[in-house]
């Protein structure tokens, strides 16, 4: 019965998304489409000011030590450099909450697969969540990258990309950060199509959800040195954070647009 | 009879003016070989890798990336094409200036994110022109992580061949220093000077 209803609510949902996005339509986007960028600037600025309440002042707060220490020093260099550089490794700790989380959100990564017709992808993730949900005990480690089955992440934005919408306009969302009018739009839609949804009881759904949002603030710290220096610690971070965002999306979705390829020999020899 | 023969040379006019039009895109880069291109950027990846995993202090390292820049980088062309319009209007000695500047900022900034790789492996996966230069594909791999992708963009057109920019998972490297560049030079109302001695600063 619930699920019955939870499909047309679905259905629904999708309905609205596509209506949304269809008005978005448009060719392979390049450069930054940002008319709300005034919005989004405030909104940028109270998620930084979140995150750095949440993450505890300084960026560079004592890291704990890593428990999952480095591969036995192979290099000759314990003797000859005092100030060796330590090679920064995630924290125990962090990696299982970005595993288990990351393992919750294959069903729906694996259901968008689907949608989209990517038989090979599914299959893919299919074989990862069933490796790392038993051998990985339920995902908390990841023996399916071990073995080099990586995988790789979808949502319905992706799908809604594969359908033929348009990114549409670029915008900050409170909380979850950058994105664009899609997939904003594909987010509502995973959050009702996400076949976890119909297998868990309610609360234990609600518990996924969370592990997933923990996942993210565990990476979140494991790249909190990539974020500071090409995000936080230059001029103008909003503008970082929009071009960052836009290029790895569209690389994601395997976008490619002549009109980004940079040729300074031809703007200043030819 | 004369219908064929009319057809035939028309289709081999057509299969001419086509294979000319595919090798117009191609010829520029021929003066630089695939495999030329492909040994620059395994060289540059061998000699990073020597030094992330040199055990050398941060600064010792930075100071040996400014050197790798300026080996296999083409650092003039990059500093002239980050800086945009204005490098028109800049002087040789500020722009003397500036390039100088910003190989030490893109060597602290870059340098030290290298050294997250450290004991990562990276290959050449392949190499393609693209446009007027050459598109090298390398693979980085971190250990038990999903290996991503880094493309270098090279060309001979300064008289020596010489990577120009870099495509890290999609990220442009030279459009992020363009944004970056871009809102110094903005923020200081176009003062170059001033600019260009912020940026010895930074990092």
């Amino acid at each position: 019965m619930t699920a019955i209803k939870g499909s047309g609510l679905a259905f629904t949902v999708i309905l609205v998304a596509l209506l949304i996005a269809g008005c978005a339509r448009a060719p392979a986007p390049s450069g930054t489409n940002d008319p709300y960028e005034t919005v989004n600037r405030a909104r940028f600025d109270s998620n930084l000011a979140l995150d750095r309440a949440l993450s505890g002042a300084p960026e560079s707060a004592p890291q704990t030590q890593p428990i999952d220490s480095p591969e036995p020093t192979d290099l000759a260099q314990t003797d000859e450099a005092p100030v060796a550089i330590e090679p920064q490794r995630p924290s125990f700790f962090l990696r299982i909450v970005s595993n288990f989380g990351a393992n919750l959100g294959l069903p729906s990564t694996i259901a968008n697969d689907l949608l989209q017709i990517r038989p090979d992808r599914a299959t893919e993730n299919t074989i990862r969540l069933v490796i790392n949900s038993t051998i990985g005990l339920g995902g908390m480690f990841d023996p399916a990258g071990r073995m080099g089955i990586h995988g790789r992440t979808s949502d319905f934005g992706e799908t809604l990309h594969r359908w033929g919408v348009g990114e549409g306009a670029y915008v900050v969302l409170p909380v979850l950060g950058p994105s664009t009018e899609r997939d904003t739009a594909g987010m509502a839609v995973d959050m009702v199509i996400d076949p976890l949804r119909f297998v868990l009881p309610r609360a234990d759904y609600g518990w996924s959800l969370a592990a997933r949002g923990a996942a993210r603030f565990a990476d979140r710290a494991e790249y909190a040195d990539l974020l500071d220096a090409n995000v936080i610690n230059t001029s103008d971070p909003y503008a970082q954070a929009r071009l960052l965002y836009l290029q790895t999306r569209r690389y994601h979705l395997g976008i490619e647009n002549e009109d980004e390829i940079i040729d300074p020999y031809a703007d200043f020899y030819d | 009879m004369l219908i064929s023969t009319i057809d035939r040379r028309r289709v081999l006019t057509g299969f001419a003016a086509l294979g000319c039009a595919a090798l117009i895109p191609a010829a520029p880069a021929a003066a630089m070989t695939e495999a030329q291109a492909r040994s620059l950027i395994d060289n540059v990846m061998s000699d990073i890798h020597t030094i992330i995993n040199s055990g050398g202090s941060e600064s010792q390292m930075i100071t040996r990336f400014e050197g790798i820049f300026d080996q296999y980088g083409d650092v003039p062309i990059i500093a002239r094409s980050v800086l945009g319009p204005p490098a028109r209007a800049a002087s040789t000695s500020q722009m003397r200036a500036f390039t100088s500047a910003f190989r030490t900022y893109l060597s602290r900034k870059y340098g030290r994110q290298f050294q997250r790789f450290v004991g990562a492996t990276a290959q050449v996966t392949s190499a393609h022109p693209l446009q007027r230069f050459w598109e090298v594909e390398t693979t980085m791999t971190l250990r038990g992580r999903a290996p991503f992708e880094v493309r270098w963009h090279v060309s001979d057109r300064s008289g020596s061949n010489r990577f120009f920019n870099l495509i890290i998972e999609g990220v442009n490297v030279l459009a992020a220093e363009r944004q970056e560049i871009g809102t110094m030079l903005e923020r200081r109302g176009g003062n170059l000077d001033r600019m260009i001695q912020d940026l010895q600063q930074i990092g």
